[in-house]
C-alpha cells in the first residue's frame, strides 16, 4: 500500500499532527475511500468483503466462547452443552460460530471459483493468488481443529482419521509416520492431551490467518482488482472510487449473505452438522460412517478414491500414501494455476472452450462432495476415482492445452466500452472517477 | 579497491562464526518447544496391563485398553484357526508378521501372529492400519467381512481371523502388541 500520490489533506490540527507521525488516515483515504475500483464489478466481487466480515465475526464469537469452554476430555462435551443451555445467549453465539465456519467456506469457495472463472490468478496477481490458497489451507487447519473441540464422536474420530493420514509416511521410512502421529497426539492415541493442544492452536491460527489476509489485501491493492472483462484499468472512466460505489455494493452483498447466515443460525443450526457429534467421544466405538464437515467432502472423496487399486491399477500398501498425497495435491495444485494456464485472456467470458471446462470443473467438485458423503463401496468408489482424475486433469491438462488451441472472442477495447458499448465511451453520467472535492 | 574488498578478512570470519553460533543457539532452543508435544511421563508410565483369559469361551472375544488403545483378544474356534493357517503368505497384501514379539522381517504366517501352544488366542491392537478406526467383529452380530475376522466400517478394510489385511485400503496387518503368557490363562501386555 502507499506509494501512490495523494491529495489527502488533514482538516484538523490533530489530524495534521497524527498524519506527520502515523499516516493512518492517509492510508485509509488512499486505499479504502479514493481507491480506484473497476466500474463493472458484479456481485461476485462482494465476497472479499463478506469473507472479511465473517473472519472478524468468527474471532469475536470465538473469543467469547473460549470464556465458557473447558478444553479437557472430561469437561469439553459438557461445557458445550453448558454454553447452549445455561450461558446467556450462549446458544446464539455458539450457533454463530459453528454455522459461521460453514458460511466461511461457502463464501471462500465462491470467491475461488470466481477467481478461476475470471482469470484472477493470472499475471500480475500470482502472489495474491498464492496467498489466497495459503489462507484456504489455514482455514482448513483451523476448522479441523475447531471441530475437535465439542469432543463428540465425530470430533474424536475425525481427528483420529485425519491425524492418522501422517502415518502413511511409514511406507516411505518405517517408524517416521508413527513418530509424527504420536507427537501430534501427545500419546499413543487421541486423548484429552490432543484436545488441549488443538484448542490452543485453534485460538492461535485465526490470528496468523488475519496476518495473511492483510498481506492478501496488500497484494490486491498493489496490483488492483480484476474485473469481469479481465481487462486492465486503462483510462480514468474505467474506474470509480471505492467509496461509496464499491462499498455500497459490498453492503448489499453482505446483507443478502447475512440473511442466509441468519436463516441457518436461527432456524436450522444443526443442519450442516452431524447427529453423531451429540454423542460424547468414545475411544472404543467408531461410528459406522465417519464423514467430515461438508466443506471437506470433495477432498475426503479424493482421499478415499485410492483403495487397494485405482481405476484398475493395483496400489497395494501404497494405497494410503497415494490417497494422502492426492488429497494434499488437490489443494496445492490450485496455487500453480497462474503457470498452468497458458491463455493470456483472463476472463472466461471471452474464452468459449475454457468456459465449458470451467463449469465441468464446478460439476466435478460438487460431485466429489456428494461422493465424499457416501460410503466407500461399489459404484461410489469408481465414480470418485473418475472424478478425481477429472479434478486433476482440469488443472494439468485443460488449463495448459485449451490456452494453446482456443480462439478467444473479441475483447472490448476497455472496461468503459464493455459497459457503455462501442462509441458510447466518453464520460459516464453518474460515476466520477476522481474523488469529489469538498 | 574492489579486489581488496572481495578478499576474506578476519572480520568476515568473525561475522560468519558469530552468526552461525547464534543460529545454532536459536535452533537448539527450538527443541524444547517441539519435544514438549511428545507423549509425557504420565502417559509413558501406563505401559503394561494384565488380562485374565479364563472367562473367555471359544469363539468369544474381549477388548481391553492398553496405552489408550483398544486390544482385541479373541479365542478362535478350530475352523477359524484352520482358515488362518491355510493361507499362502505370498498372496497376502502385507506378508510381514507385524508382531512386536518377533523380528520385524518374519513372514505373516498364523504361527508368527500367535504364541506357540496358545494358537487359539489372537491378540491384536484393535486399530485399523488405514486411518485408525476401530474395526467391527468383536461382538456377535458384528459385520466381520468376507474373511471372518474384522471389518473396518470407515473405509471397508477387511481382516482375516489372524488379523491380516486381505482387502481394502489398509496397508498393513493389525499389529500384535508385545505380550506374554504369565500363566496358562493370563497374559501381560506391554
Amino acid at each position: 500500500m502507499g506509494g501512490r500520490s495523494s491529495d489527502y489533506v488533514p482538516t484538523t490540527r490533530w489530524g495534521k499532527w497524527l498524519d506527520e507521525r502515523l499516516p493512518i488516515g492517509r492510508v485509509v483515504k488512499n486505499q479504502f475511500i479514493d481507491y480506484p475500483t473497476p466500474r463493472n464489478l458484479n456481485y461476485l466481487w462482494t465476497f472479499g468483503g463478506i469473507l472479511t466480515l465473517i473472519l472478524v465475526g468468527q474471532i469475536a464469537t470465538g473469543v467469547v466462547l473460549a470464556m465458557h469452554y473447558q478444553p479437557s476430555a472430561t469437561g469439553a462435551f459438557d461445557s458445550i452443552e453448558h454454553i447452549r443451555r445455561d450461558v446467556n445467549y450462549g446458544w446464539m453465539l455458539r450457533n454463530f460460530h459453528s454455522v459461521g465456519a460453514s458460511m466461511f467456506f461457502f463464501a471462500v469457495f465462491i470467491h475461488i471459483f470466481r477467481g478461476i472463472y475470471y482469470g484472477s490468478y493470472k499475471a500480475p496477481r500470482e502472489v495474491l493468488w498464492i496467498l489466497g490458497v495459503l489462507i484456504m489451507l489455514l482455514m482448513m487447519a483451523t476448522a479441523f481443529m475447531g471441530y475437535t473441540l465439542p469432543w463428540g464422536q465425530m470430533s474424536f474420530w475425525g481427528v483420529t482419521v485425519i491425524t492418522n493420514l501422517f502415518s502413511a509416511l511409514d511406507t516411505i521410512y518405517n517408524g517416521l509416520g508413527t513418530t509424527i502421529v504420536e507427537w501430534l497426539w501427545g500419546g499413543y492415541a487421541v486423548s484429552g492431551v490432543t484436545l488441549n493442544r488443538f484448542f490452543s492452536l485453534h485460538y492461535l491460527l485465526p490470528f496468523i490467518l488475519t496476518g495473511v489476509v492483510v498481506l492478501h489485501i496488500w497484494a490486491l491493492h498493489v496490483v488492483g482488482q480484476n474485473n469481469p472483462t479481465g481487462l486492465d484499468l486503462k483510462e480514468s472512466s474505467d474506474c470509480v472510487p471505492m467509496h461509496p460505489y464499491a462499498t455500497s455494493k459490498d453492503a448489499v452483498g453482505i446483507c443478502a449473505f447475512l440473511l442466509l447466515y441468519a436463516w441457518f443460525v436461527f432456524f436450522v443450526p444443526d443442519y450442516l452438522g452431524h447427529a453423531d457429534n451429540y454423542v460424547e467421544a468414545n475411544p472404543l466405538v467408531t461410528p459406522p460412517h465417519i464423514v467430515p464437515e461438508w466443506y471437506f467432502l470433495p477432498f475426503y472423496a479424493i482421499l478415499r478414491a485410492f483403495t487397494s487399486s485405482f481405476l484398475g491399477i493395483p496400489l497395494g500398501q501404497y494405497a494410503k500414501l497415494c490417497g494422502v498425497i492426492a488429497m494434499f495435491s488437490a489443494v496445492v495444485v490450485i496455487a500453480f494455476a497462474p503457470w498452468l494456464d497458458t491463455s493470456r485472456i483472463r476472463s472466461a467470458k471471452y474464452r468459449p472452450i475454457f468456459k465449458w471446462f470451467f463449469w465441468f470443473f464446478v460439476f466435478t467438485c460438487v460431485s466429489l462432495g456428494y461422493l465424499g458423503s457416501k460410503p466407500a463401496e461399489g459404484v461410489y468408489v469408481i465414480a470418485s476415482q473418475i472424478f478425481t482424475v477429472c479434478y486433476f486433469l482440469f488443472f494439468l491438462a485443460a488449463m495448459p492445452i485449451i490456452g494453446l488451441i482456443e480462439t478467444p472472442r473479441r475483447l472490448p477495447r476497455s472496461i468503459t466500452e464493455s459497459v457503455l458499448g462501442e462509441g458510447g465511451g466518453g464520460l459516464p453520467s453518474g460515476a466520477a472517477a476522481a474523488p469529489e472535492v469538498r | 579497491m574492489s579486489t581488496e574488498a572481495l578478499e576474506p578478512h578476519r572480520r568476515d570470519f568473525l561475522v560468519v562464526a558469530g552468526n552461525a553460533f547464534a543460529a545454532v543457539g536459536a535452533a537448539s532452543l527450538l527443541w524444547p518447544f517441539i519435544q514438549q508435544m511428545n507423549p509425557d511421563a504420565s502417559t509413558m508410565a501406563l505401559s503394561s496391563v494384565e488380562v485374565d483369559l479364563a472367562p473367555v469361551k471359544e469363539g468369544q472375544a474381549i477388548t481391553v485398553m492398553w496405552r489408550g488403545k483398544p486390544i482385541f483378544i479373541r479365542n478362535r474356534t478350530e475352523t477359524e484357526v484352520k482358515s488362518a493357517e491355510n493361507v499362502n503368505v505370498k498372496t497376502l497384501p502385507d506378508d510381514l508378521a507385524r508382531n512386536e514379539n518377533l523380528p520385524p522381517d518374519d513372514p505373516a504366517t498364523d504361527a508368527n501372529r500367535t504364541i506357540k501352544g496358545h494358537e487359539n488366542w489372537i491378540v491384536l491392537i484393535g486399530i485399523c492400519t488405514h486411518l485408525g478406526c476401530i474395526p467391527k467383529g468383536q461382538t456377535f452380530g458384528d459385520e466381520r467381512g468376507e474373511f471372518g475376522g474384522w471389518f473396518c466400517p470407515c473405509h471397508g478394510s477387511q481382516y482375516d481371523t489372524s488379523g491380516r489385511i486381505r482387502k481394502g485400503p489398509a496397508p498393513r496387518n493389525l499389529e500384535v502388541p508385545p505380550y506374554a503368557f504369565t500363566t496358562d490363562t493370563k497374559i501381560k501386555i506391554g
